[in-house]
């Protein structure tokens, strides 16, 4: 069954249409990468998902509610948690503030996230904006665990980083598949996506070109070339 | 007069007309930071407390009561003003939000001047606070110094719920991007009503406060507005402390330019505005612009 369904969605930026009929699934305890070129769509697809930019046309369905219409206020808190592009980090917050600003539920706790991440422990107190890349980093992903959403949408945690860091990051992404939570991960780093997705989707102006396996698309030099720009 | 005396007195009328000052643009500072509304109207907030703190002071002659009904009637109306009007301007230009607010500016003075005529109306201090004290030599009514001790524990109450409580974190980060704010899950729409009618209520607060030093009129909404966005400029948006110290920079300069310079007054809180957004377009407590 899906946790997430996405059906024919079109969003736009006031008359600039976007995304073109957009459809993707992600089941319980997925993790699903979509990748694509800069300005592919990808981060309006996110955007649309969590009610930044609703879709005007189509549905999204999750764990069986209609949301493409709530607010994202709504949205979060029925299960949706989000790690968006560039972190947004709350950065006049202290690192507590900004992990217990959206806290809820239980499952993930603050001792949890601080044991997952120490730096962010130890900088507990400091205000957000003072971290590095990295540290930020883990701070978007732990305000997002906190939320204790059962969908994760990840988008490209691995932007911006050095590549010590971006190994890191693909080991909290494998760890974070044996909780029960369904990811659907926006990547430009290929081979990170490759390496943790259970299905690929590629994104192509607007609209999904491919649709597989990583074994598959790793076996497909068409679409590698022409979407991925990967030789 | 000697000059002690005179200077002394004056730097406590800058001083309780700063704290005024402050309590009036906090509100407007929050809203500008976390809406991206400007509110001309904001000015009217101020008028309509000092009206609301005249008529509760009509009815029952407690000079306390007015201070509690006035920021309560004040908060409803504002409430209302961003839920029915300024809800739908969000998306729109910001000349749209300059027009709306603007006219709110009339349509405020007029309903006042029809509810309680247009001529200035004197409002008594509270009977404790009625005498004057001598300090270094000046004549102070103790009222003002009533203000401006009020106006300082205002001050460090509001720093503590702004920077050490939830809601505090909420209105921070609502303040720095009200987006992903909604994003994990606060309802941002209830927390724009709360701080613009928490602004409002602040408004009409300072508005009663400043009933027994300058009386209340009509005009006294769109001639505070003024300073007081100038205050917003200084201090730098979003920020309580830049309202602090931009109200209390800008309290002294109008206050000593009155009393030096009669006539430039006002030209010298332009200056003073001119200098800080040379030096700091960001003002002096904002964040740096994006
Ligand atoms: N706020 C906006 N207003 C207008 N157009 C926008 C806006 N944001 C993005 N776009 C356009 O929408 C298209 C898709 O952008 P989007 O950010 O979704 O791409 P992306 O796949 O996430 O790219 P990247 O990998 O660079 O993050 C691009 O052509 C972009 O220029
Ligand atoms: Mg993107």
């Amino acid at each position: 069954m899906s946790v997430l369904q996405v059906d024919g969605i079109h969003t736009y930026y006031g008359e600039s249409h976007i995304l073109h009929g957009v459809s993707l699934r992600v089941g319980a305890g997925e993790m699903v990468a979509l990748l694509g070129r800069n300005g592919a769509g990808k981060t309006t697809m996110i955007r649309s998902i969590v009610g930044f930019t609703p879709s005007r046309e189509g549905r999204i369905v999750f764990e069986g509610d209609e949301i493409q219409r709530w607010p994202a206020y709504r949205i979060a808190r029925r299960g949706v948690a989000l790690v968006p592009q560039g972190r947004r980090i709350f950065a006049p917050l202290s690192v507590r503030e900004n992990l217990l600003l959206g806290a809820r539920a239980d499952g993930w706790t603050l001792e949890r996230v601080f044991g997952l991440f120490p730096p962010l422990r130890e900088r507990a107190e400091q205000a957000g904006g003072t971290l590095s890349g990295g540290e930020q980093q883990m701070l978007a992903l732990g305000r997002a665990l906190l939320t204790n959403g059962r969908m994760l949408l990840l988008d490209e945690p691995s932007e911006g980083l050095a590549p010590l860091i971006v190994r890191e990051i693909g080991r909290i992404l494998q760890a974070l598949k044996g909780e029960r939570l369904s990811v659907l991960l926006v990547e430009q780093n290929y081979h990170l996506a490759l390496r943790v997705a259970d299905r690929v989707y590629v994104m192509n102006k607007g609209q999904i070109v491919y649709e597989g396996t990583p074994a598959s698309l790793e076996a497909d030099e068409d679409v590698k070339r022409r979407y991925l720009g990967v030789a | 007069m000697s000059f002690v005396p005179d200077f002394f007195g004056q730097a406590l009328n800058g001083l309780s007309y700063g704290v005024l000052l402050f309590l009036l643009s906090v509100g407007l500072t929050l809203i500008f930071g976390m809406l991206d509304v400007v509110n001309l109207a904001h000015g009217s907030f101020y008028m309509l407390g000092a009206y609301a703190g005249l008529a509760t002071i009509a009815v029952t002659g407690n000079y306390w009561l007015a201070m509690l009904v006035a920021p309560v009637a004040v908060g409803g109306i504002g409430a209302l003003l961003e839920r029915a009007c300024l809800r739908p301007l969000y998306r729109r230009s910001p000349l749209d939000q300059v027009l709306l607010t603007f006219g709110f500016i009339y349509l405020f003075e007029d309903l006042v001047k029809w509810i309680w005529g247009g001529r200035i109306r004197s409002i008594p201090p509270p009977e404790a606070f009625s005498g004057s004290v001598q300090f270094f030599g000046a004549t102070v009514p103790s009222y003002r110094l009533f203000v401006i001790v009020f106006g300082l524990v205002m001050a460090v109450a509001l720093w503590l719920l702004i920077e050490r409580t939830r809601l505090g974190a909420i209105i921070r980060a609502g303040v720095f991007d009200a987006e992903m704010t909604a994003g994990v899950g606060v309802n941002i729409d209830l927390v724009f009503t709360g701080v613009f009618a928490f602004g409002a209520a602040l408004g009409g607060l300072s508005g009663v406060i400043a009933g027994p030093i300058q009386s209340a009129s009509p005009p006294m909404g769109a001639g505070i507005l003024i300073p007081a966005l100038i205050v917003v400029v200084v201090g730098g948006l979003g920020s309580l402390k830049g309202s602090l110290v931009g109200s209390l920079i800008i309290g002294q300069a109008e206050t000593f330019g009155k009393a030096w310079l009669p006539g430039a007054s006002m030209v010298i809180i332009y200056v003073v505005m001119a200098l800080v957004v040379l030096l700091r377009p960001q003002g002096l407590f904002g964040r740096a612009l994006k």
